[in-house]
């Protein structure tokens, strides 16, 4: 007898997997939370599910033996790095870290104090690949309808967003604080946060992913400023079209004005561009910052433009207006009263158009942690805690996180910031204080270890974590690309 | 064919992980190595059939139970009804309400018939049952979101306290809670007991009528249900710091009668990020989160 036989009950099923023989409703598991009934079909659920979301998100697929890949443990080997997460932590930490494990690496002897730090001191910075107008500078990011953070600079085809840091954390109200630690964990775990700017758009982040801005989904990011896709495309639309607007919030390019067309011998075209004129076929503010072509509040790229001027300007004379993505784009045909009439585009020109498409990169979302070590945490690494800092700032200590790489700041402290998709899945958790917890790694000589005023007591072979029952057994996928 | 349950160790090679339908067990014994290994034999023993045990008598048991006759013949499904029987008169109860700390409780008298055990539980979902032996304590962690990580506080249970069960309930756990709690934490005598008084109390932290909790009749969910179509909890909004005090006051008032009746040794209330605790000696003791860590951390 099968023991996933199944009897249909209208739209129900009935599961004699075992002898509880649920009735199970479409879409709805049994009372194992193991089978469910997806369609009319008994299917068992668990393992499945597990492996589907790893390669959901990228991930490596690992056995769960030991194998040459992560075997889902926190030290591997051979060359183990042995990471933080699972590790633990004490508040403060008047004790020593909990793992501080000795390995040799090339011969000498190395030591890696693994803990999991406590950070009230912490925040993420998103950089959001997007020439739409996210919200003004300074303007209040909120999840939940709660301040979580603010826009801060525009960069290079990408907007930036600052969130958490111990105001947001502490410093307001409960909700506030709730809303923010759950904000800066969800976003540091690699999983999808909305966010409301007051006074701009609703974007929805997720590291390594690209942002969803007011619904609608980023794919590529400009391939340059408005005037750098005028000198890049120059030669190209040389001799098929009179006249190219790059519509962009930023610097607007127009071709015959350029330097790029006057090397070319474009001939003047008689157009008139609103905004401020910077250098020669270059122009600042065309249009309010939105998110319309280019970054800017326009859905009809000839509201930039004033009346051609009619000494220079003739029918039929051609222009193409694109946006710095080239997702945007329209081509026009001067009448005999000198107005752009929209037209279908010339088949070379569509390529031009797609070109551009073509050499925009994929636009992400990325997400940096920033968190500072604080004296506790650094006592539980050596008795005398400002001889970690100095060992960092020597180059003699390497820091990690989840064994990936960190900037760590120059200046007092040990203020790190990591790109959490280089960590493992669920690397970061939270305590009610409410602040982030992460993992954090000290790797040094065990000399400089024992010159730091290190823990040398509670140092341990690799070998005795592998077999120890702190050692925990942890579903991560491995380094998420 | 027969059907067997899924023994195993764990990758730790140190607890047994049992698993048969819905009964999903962790089980640690510690004590010499011939007593764990012995203990570890007479769950693993126990535990095959026990689901056909109670499969048999399932009907029954998910039928109201009656406040003075218990017509459950099994070991396991008359210990159920015990637990619940002193809530039949009041309300609706099924002995299904105790099923968790039921099982674990069998499967740890298995391990100590068997073995002089010093320390062992049994944790079936998070329903527990626990023996300690003299000078031994364990550590037990309560987490305010389970589907987060961070523990929100920890609790030691010595040899001298009376308490051997440990229970959670509310609406993030596997079955339908009538309340509204993120989760009530119940320790009392035996995990039956606590796993009983935890559903009680759960249900009891609730805001009858308030617009902001979506309730659904529990058939509709779950065909077989043992609550019928009675409403049970699916989504509850953001409450006000009001709403979330009158509803915890309405399940700490709840544990604090199974308190004075001597069915329940303490309970840890939590709703939306505040938490009520109710335990001997005090008769309430709130606790804000992050009142209580600015304590630790002062």
């Amino acid at each position: 007898m099968s023991t996933e036989a199944t009897t249909a009950i209208g739209d129900k099923i009935r599961c004699d997997a075992c002898p509880v023989m649920c009735y199970i409703k479409p879409g709805a598991a049994g009372a194992c939370d193991r089978y469910a009934n997806h369609d009319g079909q008994l299917v068992r659920v668990d393992p499945h599910v597990v492996l589907e979301r790893t390669v959901e998100h990228g991930g490596r697929l690992v056995p769960f033996q030991i194998g040459e890949d992560w075997d889902g443990k926190i030290v591997r080997q051979p060359d183990v790095f042995v990471t933080a997460i699972g590790a633990g932590t004490t508040y403060p930490d008047y004790k020593p870290a909990p793992f501080i494990v000795s390995s040799k690496i090339d011969g000498v002897d190395m030591v890696t104090v693994v803990t999991e730090g406590i950070f009230s001191y912490c925040g993420v910075k998103v950089k959001i690949d997007t020439d739409r107008h996210l919200g003004p500078e300074t303007a209040t990011v909120r999840a939940d309808g709660e301040a979580v953070g603010h826009v801060t600079t525009g960069e290079y085809g990408s907007q930036m967003l600052s969130l958490g840091g111990v105001h947001h954390l502490t410093g307001g109200s409960k909700k506030e604080g709730r809303v923010t630690c759950d904000t800066l964990m969800d976003l540091s775990n690699c999983k999808p946060v909305e966010l409301a700017i007051d006074g701009g758009a609703t974007v929805v982040v997720q590291a390594g992913r690209p942002p969803i801005v007011n619904s609608v989904m980023e794919e590529r990011m400009r391939v340059g400023c408005g005037s750098a896709t005028i000198g890049m495309f120059a030669k190209q639309w040389h001799g098929k079209v009179d006249e190219v607007v790059v519509v962009d919030d930023h610097i607007t390019g127009v071709l015959s004005e350029h330097q790029a067309g006057k090397l070319l011998d474009i001939a003047d075209t008689g157009i008139k561009m609103k905004g401020r004129r910077s250098t020669p076929g270059r122009y600042f503010q065309v249009a309010e910052p939105g998110t319309g072509w280019g970054g800017t509040n326009i859905s009809d790229p000839l509201s930039v433009l004033g009346p051609f001027n009619p000494k220079e300007a003739r029918p039929g004379l051609t222009m193409l207006m694109v946006s710095t993505t080239g997702e945007h784009a329209a081509y026009y045909v001067l009448d005999e009263a000198l107005r752009p009439i929209e037209t279908e585009m010339p088949s070379d020109l569509r390529f031009s158009v797609e070109r551009i498409q073509e050499n925009c990169e994929p636009a992400l979302c990325t997400v940096l942690f920033m968190g500072g070590a604080g004296g506790s945490l650094r006592a539980g690494v050596t008795d005398n805690p400002v001889r970690l800092t100095r060992s960092v700032k020597d180059a003699l200590t390497r820091v990690t996180s989840g064994g990936a790489p960190v900037y760590v700041w120059p200046g007092g402290g040990i203020t790190f910031m990591v790109d959490v998709t280089q960590m493992p899945a669920g690397a970061f958790g939270y305590v009610p204080t409410p602040a982030l917890v992460a993992p954090i790694e000290f790797t040094m000589r065990l000399s400089d270890y024992a010159a730091l005023g290190g823990h040398m007591d509670y140092v341990r072979p690799l070998s005795s974590i592998q077999d120890s029952a702190e050692f925990r057994p942890m579903l991560i996928p491995g380094r998420r690309p | 064919m027969k059907r067997l349950p899924q023994i195993a160790f764990l990758p730790d090679g140190k607890r047994l992980h049992l698993q048969d339908g819905p009964i999903d067990l962790i089980v640690e014994a510690k004590g010499r190595t011939h007593a764990s290994r012995a203990a570890y034999d007479a769950a693993a023993t126990r535990f095959t059939g026990l689901l056909d045990e109670l499969c048999e008598e399932l009907a029954e048991l998910r039928r109201a139970a009656q406040p003075s006759h218990c017509a459950l013949k099994g070991v396991v499904a008359r210990r159920m009804y015990a637990a619940v029987a002193p809530f039949a008169a009041e309300c609706f109860i099924t002995p299904m309400a105790a099923v968790a700390g039921s099982v674990a409780e069998e499967i740890l008298d298995a391990m100590l018939d068997a073995a002089s055990l010093d320390r062992a539980y049994v944790n079936n979902g998070g329903d527990i049952a626990l023996h300690l032996a003299e000078g031994e304590h364990l550590t037990v962690g309560l987490m305010d979101r389970p589907d987060r990580s961070g523990v929100m506080r920890t609790m030691v249970i010595g040899t001298d306290d009376p308490i051997r069960g440990i229970a959670t309930s509310g609406r993030y756990g596997r079955s339908f809670s009538l309340g509204i709690a993120d989760a009530v934490t119940v320790l009392a005598r035996t995990a039956s007991m606590a796993d009983a008084a935890a559903t009680i109390i759960a249900n009891a932290v609730d805001l009858p009528g308030h617009p902001g909790v979506v309730r659904r009749p529990a058939n509709e969910l779950q065909p077989d249900t043992d609550l019928g179509a009675r409403l049970v909890t699916r989504d509850v909004a953001a409450l006000t710091e009001s709403e979330i005090e009158q509803a915890l006051e309405a399940g700490a008032d709840c544990a604090r009668r199974l308190l004075g009746a001597g069915l329940i040794e303490s309970a840890a209330l939590l709703l939306q990020s505040e938490a009520t605790m109710v335990r001997a000696g005090d008769v309430r003791s709130r606790v804000h989160h992050d009142r209580r860590l600015e304590e630790i951390q002062a």
